[in-house]
């Protein structure tokens, strides 16, 4: 039918030539135990782009994030094949430094979970352990990492306040700027507005927009409508493996897979 | 009934009704034609009043369809059909103006005698009625093999729309005293090809329907 009917050209197209992958995964099984759970997954994630990873509780989503800063690791009888390269390297490599990969791979939870510490002292807490101890410097880090999470205005009179005293939205945007402190390459996200009500959940949707221009933000996420408004990526996971993965546009008007279609409009999951 | 199933129970009443309003839109096309024919005053009237119930359903679909999208946040496929079935009722609304328009100038032509180029008109309606009636088979059955067909039929009525304004104005030349009735039927087969340009407009929407993408059928 397409050779006789003139389809309609369309500028959808992206082309992405000009960006460069800040993660290539090649061939990545994960098993707990017996459990297989993340079976041949090949993906490529861009820099300076908001991926989302969407799926059923139990697919492998959640896993895999961990397995990019490997976190993952500190649950006891993990094992890995293929790999994974950041910036071009195995991050399984043996010579490869954990702490190294950390400190370029932020990562926020679903849960606030700030340190029963002042604000100030939350956001201080990666840089000092990193060596730095001059106030004046430190002041600028915070500063800066709270206007980068967008919580400056709110919080700038109350730094030495526990960061337990504020909201939870608030509890939330101070661990992204905790995050941004250690300026990293990459900002993990792990269904980070799942605890939060509409306002911060809409609040911290505008500042992943924002910190994209920055960062390469990788977001599991259970909210179809979060992934279609904030990602440039989607990727669907199903038991353990990557199903479609494409431009978030295609996903959720024409995806190809009819289980990414099933999924996306609620028939399971 | 789960969430999802009364998603597609909603989603489903709003095709029937889309399926209901293009029979009542067709159905007030032949209405029209056939006022004209028999040069039936009152019937034309008839189709003026009953465009109310067409334009009704057609604002009913797309409340329906708005709620819908409001409230469920649909994607891919779902989002398409809603989309689609909107477009498609604004389609059918027109033709049914359409309808209307001729039942209007049926009342205006009155009792003269009609033209010989009448016979032409009527051709073009008759195909105009096919491709809607096979537009709705092929949205009923999502067959794009279907719809395809009938952007060919389509080269028909353009091609006889030509023929009938040519004839018209030489028919003008030699008999200016019908200068009226002949502006009428000049008019009468512009709502025929307009409508038959509609049922392509439809089978387009269901390529996009089915396929997610969009397609020029009238190349």
């Amino acid at each position: 039918m397409t050779t006789i009917i003139t389809e309609k050209t369309t500028t959808e197209e992206v082309n992405d030539s000009a960006k460069k992958a800040v993660y290539e995964t090649n061939q990545l099984n994960l098993w707990y135990g017996s459990n297989h759970a993340l079976k041949n997954i090949d993906l490529e994630i861009m820099e300076n782009e908001v991926t989302a990873i969407i799926g059923p509780s139990g697919c492998g989503k959640s896993t895999y994030l961990k397995t990019l800063n490997r976190m993952v690791e500190l649950v006891p009888s993990v094992k890995t094949s293929g790999e994974i390269l950041y910036r071009g390297r195995n991050i399984f490599d043996h010579d490869y430094g954990v702490e190294e990969l950390r400190t370029r791979v932020g990562m926020v939870f679903q849960k606030p979970n700030p340190f029963p510490k002042s604000i100030y002292d939350n956001i201080a807490y990666g840089p000092r352990i990193h060596g730095i101890k001059n106030k004046k410097i430190l002041d600028e880090i915070v500063e800066k990492s709270l206007r980068g999470a967008a919580i400056w205005e709110e919080v700038k009179d109350r730094l030495n306040e526990n960061a337990y005293s504020i909201s939870g939205g608030q509890q939330q945007r101070i661990c992204i700027a905790r995050a941004l402190a250690i300026e990293p390459d990459v900002i993990l996200m792990d269904e980070p507005t799942s605890a939060l009500d509409p306002i911060s959940t809409l609040k911290v949707e505008e500042l992943v927009q924002e910190l994209k221009k920055d960062y390469s933000i990788i977001i599991v996420t259970h909210n179809m409508q979060q992934a279609a408004r904030i990602s440039d990526k989607t990727a669907f996971f199903l038991n353990g493996e990557v199903i479609e993965y494409d431009q978030t546009d295609t996903i959720f008007s024409n995806p190809s897979d009819k289980r990414t279609e099933d999924y996306i409009s609620g028939r399971f999951g | 009934m789960s969430l999802r199933e009364k998603f597609e129970f909603e989603l489903n009443s709003a095709q029937e009704e889309l399926i209901t309003l293009s029979t009542m839109a067709v159905s007030a096309l032949n209405k029209s034609m056939e006022a004209l024919i028999r040069q039936d005053v009152d019937a034309a009237l008839e189709v003026i009043e009953d465009d109310q119930d067409i334009n009704q359903l057609e604002e009913f679909i797309n409340d329906r369809v708005i709620l819908l999208i409001a409230k469920q946040s649909p994607v891919a496929t779902d989002l398409r059909r809603l989309i689609v079935t909107i477009k498609v009722a604004s389609d059918m609304e027109r033709v049914g103006d359409y309808a209307v328009n001729i039942a209007k100038e049926t009342i205006r032509i009155g009792n003269q005698e009609l033209l010989p180029q009448i016979e032409q008109i009527q051709q073009m309606q008759k195909l105009a009625v096919a491709m809607l009636h096979q537009v709705i088979d092929a949205f009923v059955e999502e067959d794009i093999v279907k719809a395809k067909e009938i952007a060919e039929l389509d080269d028909q009525v353009d091609d006889l729309y030509g023929d009938v304004i040519r004839k018209l104005i030489q028919a003008g030349g030699e008999n200016p005293d019908k200068l009226g009735q002949i502006t009428q039927l000049a008019f009468i087969s512009r709502y025929m090809e307009r409508s038959a340009d509609h049922a392509t407009n439809i089978a387009e929407q269901l390529f996009y329907l089915v396929r997610g993408r969009h397609y020029d059928l009238n190349k």
